[in-house]
């Protein structure tokens, strides 16, 4: 991407954000990176609450969002994000173990942008973050921007 | 991406959907491609209304689209699939030339799955499509049913 871009990995597996974050950073070193260990934390972010809401409030997002994650899950904030007028503009990429057409079909009904399933096998798992990688890497990608809501003291 | 899954592209430039066609090769993808020279055409498959060709039932399909095109724009079919219950699941990807803020504020907030510049050289136009062919391999698309009908609720 040509513009700033931060990129969110919302995940709460150490491991999986290593492994995610080294991948991805391969091919977009401009990237800002944000992790998330819960879904509360993602809401609360773009909703301008807790630690992060000192960091610039005008910037461009794109989410990286594990389903099966504590207190609220990957599905409940991509609902809650994509029913927000202004939230909905932010491209969402599911990265989750759940291999369930179900799940396929319904976060795409909700509207996430992109569902790749986590490989099982390190390497095949690694290949696929740095196929994403070298795809957010894509110069002519444009996202939009967003304001996060001002804090509330 | 699994092979049954069908990659439609509307694009009305010949020189670009040959471009585009060679590097979602390139990238591996066996998948069969259909092409649609405008927006009217797209709509058309899509939105059949009669039972003489069109798109089938319970298939992945999976949209490039781009924007500016004959009798019928990008933006419009976007907004046309993004209003129906059932194709609002299909990954729409703008491809574009159209580089302005607006359109891309005005696409996400319709529904795009994301949205691509064709960069200007041909090299970097045939590295981009080539990278997103790579991408799609490791993407899961749902299947469309046939009766989707308008959001009510939007």
């Amino acid at each position: 991407m040509m513009e700033k871009v931060v990129i969110i990995i919302a995940e709460d597996d150490e491991g999986h954000f290593e492994l995610v974050k080294r991948n991805l950073w391969r091919s977009c070193v401009d990237c800002e990176f944000m992790h998330f260990r819960n879904g509360q934390e993602v809401l609360d972010f773009f909703n301008g609450k807790g630690p992060q809401s000192t960091t610039v409030q005008d910037s461009r997002y794109i989410l990286i969002l594990d389903i099966k994650m504590p207190k609220v899950d990957g599905r409940e904030v991509l609902q809650t994000m994509k029913a927000d007028p202004q939230m909905k503009k932010i491209p969402v990429i599911m990265l989750t173990t759940t291999d369930d057409p179900e799940e396929v079909q319904r976060c795409h009904e909700i509207g996430c942008s992109f569902y790749i399933v986590k490989p099982s096998d390190y390497t095949t798992f690694m290949e696929a973050v740095a196929s994403l990688g070298a795809f957010l890497s894509i110069g002519g990608i444009r996202v939009p921007c967003f304001e996060r809501k001002p804090t509330t003291v | 991406m699994k092979n049954e899954v069908v990659i439609l592209v509307a694009e009305d430039d010949n020189g670009h959907f040959a471009l585009i066609n060679k590097n979602l090769a390139r990238a591996g993808l066996h998948n069969q491609i259909v092409r649609f020279a405008d927006g009217q055409e797209t709509l058309d498959f899509l939105f059949p209304t009669n039972d003489d060709g069109g798109r089938e039932p319970h298939t992945p399909y999976l949209l490039l689209l781009d924007i500016r095109m004959p009798k019928v724009d990008g933006i419009e079919v976007l907004s046309k699939i993004k209003q129906d219950t059932e194709l609002r699941k299909m990954p729409v990807i703008m491809l574009t030339t159209a580089d302005d803020p607006r359109e891309v504020e005005r696409c996400h907030r319709l529904g795009c799955s994301i949205y691509i510049v064709k960069p200007v050289k041909y090299e970097n136009f045939m590295d981009a499509v080539l990278k997103v062919g790579l991408f799609l391999s490791v993407v899961e698309v749902p299947h469309i049913d046939d009766m989707g009908g308008p959001d009510e609720t939007s």
